[in-house]
């Protein structure tokens, strides 16, 4: 479990991160979204004891990182895949890594088998890896320790959609067994299918935070029937609000409610869905594009 | 893909340690991990051979021009001393900012949060390793003693006092820790290489100069307060000026840097 109070870290007057607050409970994934340099990795550093906050406090376990008496036999971190010495193989990189934490030899070859790492992968210098792979021996390099939590930056960057098919399922079942998962990406698509939960910061911020049911289904419905004009005038009688162009309308209401307005109105439905991400999508972009202006602005 | 974390064969879902019963990480793996750092990639290993082979380089040099009346282990075993002393700080050096240039301190500040600990096993293994590099001396002036005797049929001289061995030993150590010192008070290795070189070299040419600049030197310039050590005349005077370039040259810059890594953002 991980508990952050209140983090907040100010580089003179630029504040990185401001104020954030959340739980990651046993048993679930937590997304930890925005777009480049909007705080994530920052946090992420303050929680594993790297980066000093400059106020407010995180806990794993209930325990602050740096009372963690073997830190990695509780907590995987995996913060950037890229910082590995080039001249050491994947295997002695795990090496290394046992050999501090003090687990058998034999871990090596299991971290290497769960991440999908051969043994001729395996004995090559990281000089030689791809980022896909970079990212699987960190992952690796992160689960040696059996631990019940991991804390991982941008996992899925550089893998092929194969990659994250994998890692996907991967995080699943670690956290169907109990585990405690939080992880960033700067793509929602790539998080939406992994995360119970998200947690979306902008410059610092938090900006949406809940389950992604909850997130999700504050799109409204998708709809598409035969008559969409009688459609949204029965709907828009019904007090909903309503948007749409060609391919259907959008409304600010459940499905159930669309399908019965529409049953009302004996229209026929071609199509009916929550709108999904499209609301999320919007926010995410919003907050990327007002980060770009940024600089203009200034 | 599923069958990754199959129950019966994951290592995720058996062994996970409570909290309490996880000890910390002992400080002599901490020493052993740092160790095998610096001598697991090409870069470190050539490194060692080379600073090994220099040593026999030189002997050889005396071996084969030098006169006989100077082919005696304890001359042999000197020569080396000159190489050495620019060489071991750059051991030290390698250890102390290896973290920092190839980022891998991300890593191992968070398997050891108390970065204080990390400090102090970088400094036990960078001595260790220095110590390996100056027995490698030792076995060179020994064979360089040995080939003497058989190939230009001088008689063998191993006679060398105890307080120069030791002090032989001491002064290559000293210089092993100034390049910690160094390393860790600017976290980057080619910085870290030339002033440790530079700064004491500026010093000794300038004091050449200076008559006053010269006798403050007795006390400051380290090359010159270590030579006692190896000629094995040191008294109290000598340990004096030898403590105080320590301070100057190993206490200052290993304060700045125990403060340095302490206290840095590790990114």
């Amino acid at each position: 479990m991980i508990t952050v109070e209140n983090l907040t870290k100010r580089y003179g007057q630029f504040t990185a991160v401001d104020d954030i607050s959340f739980e990651v409970q046993p048993g679930s994934v937590v997304g930890f979204l925005g777009p480049n340099g909007a705080g994530k990795s920052t946090a992420m550093r303050m929680m594993t004891g790297l980066t000093p906050p400059t106020s407010g406090r995180s806990t794993i376990l209930g325990r602050d990182y740096h009372a963690l008496p073997n830190p990695a036999r509780h907590v995987g971190v995996m913060l950037d895949a890229a910082a590995q010495h080039p001249g050491r193989t994947g295997k002695e990189v795990l090496h290394l890594v046992g050999m501090t934490i003090g687990v058998p030899k034999t871990r090596v070859d299991q971290a290497l088998d769960v991440v999908g790492l051969t043994p001729a992968e395996a004995k090559r210098r990281v000089r030689n890896y791809s980022l896909g792979m970079r990212q699987r021996l960190g992952l690796a390099g992160a689960l040696m320790g059996d631990p019940q939590v991991l804390i991982l930056d941008e996992p899925a960057n550089g893998l092929d959609p194969q990659g994250i098919h994998w890692m996907r399922q991967l995080l699943r079942a670690y956290a169907d067994q109990g585990g405690t998962v939080l992880l960033s990406s700067h793509l929602l698509h790539e998080v939406q299918i992994i995360a119970d939960e998200l947690v979306m910061i902008g410059r610092g911020r938090i900006v949406a935070q809940g389950s992604k049911a909850e997130l999700l289904g504050a799109g409204g419905t998708r709809v598409h029937s035969l008559d969409n004009d009688a459609l949204a005038n029965a709907l828009q009688a019904k007090g909903f609000e309503v948007s749409g162009d060609r391919s259907g309308i959008l409304v600010k209401a459940s499905p159930e409610e669309v399908g019965r307005a529409a049953l009302d109105a004996q229209i026929v439905l071609t199509e009916l869905h929550t709108a999904g991400s499209e609301g999320l999508e919007q926010l995410f972009l919003s907050l990327t594009a007002a980060d770009s202006r940024e600089p203009q602005a200034a | 893909m599923t069958a990754v974390l199959d129950r019966e064969t994951s290592h995720l879902t058996h062994e996970r340690p409570a909290l309490g019963e996880v000890k910390g990480i002992p400080f002599t793996r901490l020493v052993r991990v740092e160790l095998r750092k610096m001598t697991d990639t090409r870069a470190g290993r050539w490194m060692l051979i080379v600073m090994a082979a220099i040593s026999l380089l030189v002997v050889t040099i005396n071996l084969i021009w030098g006169s006989n009346a100077d082919q005696t282990f304890g001359t042999f075993l000197g020569l080396t001393s000159f190489p050495l002393m620019i060489l071991l700080p750059i051991v030290g050096i390698m250890a102390a900012t290896a973290e920092w240039s190839q980022r891998t301190g991300l890593v191992t500040f968070t398997l050891e949060p108390r970065r204080g600990r990390v400090l102090a096993a970088k400094n036990v293994a960078g001595v260790l390793l220095g110590l390996g590099v100056i027995a490698a001396a030792f076995v060179a002036a020994a064979l360089a003693q040995l080939l003497a005797v058989g190939l230009n049929g001088v008689d063998a001289d191993w006679s060398m006092p105890w307080k120069v061995v030791l002090g032989f030993v001491v002064a290559m150590t000293v210089f092993v820790i100034q390049g910690l010192a160094f390393g860790f008070a600017l976290l980057i290795t080619p910085l870290a290489i030339v002033a440790s070189i530079l700064l004491p070299t500026i010093w000794s040419i300038v004091a050449g100069i200076s008559e006053r600049l010269n006798s403050i030197g007795a006390w400051l310039d380290p090359s010159r307060t270590v030579e006692p050590l190896m000629s094995g005349t040191m008294a109290g005077e000598q340990w004096a000026h030898l403590g105080t370039s320590s301070l100057v040259w190993i206490g200052i810059p290993m304060l700045i840097g125990a403060w340095r890594v302490l206290t840095r953002e590790v990114k």
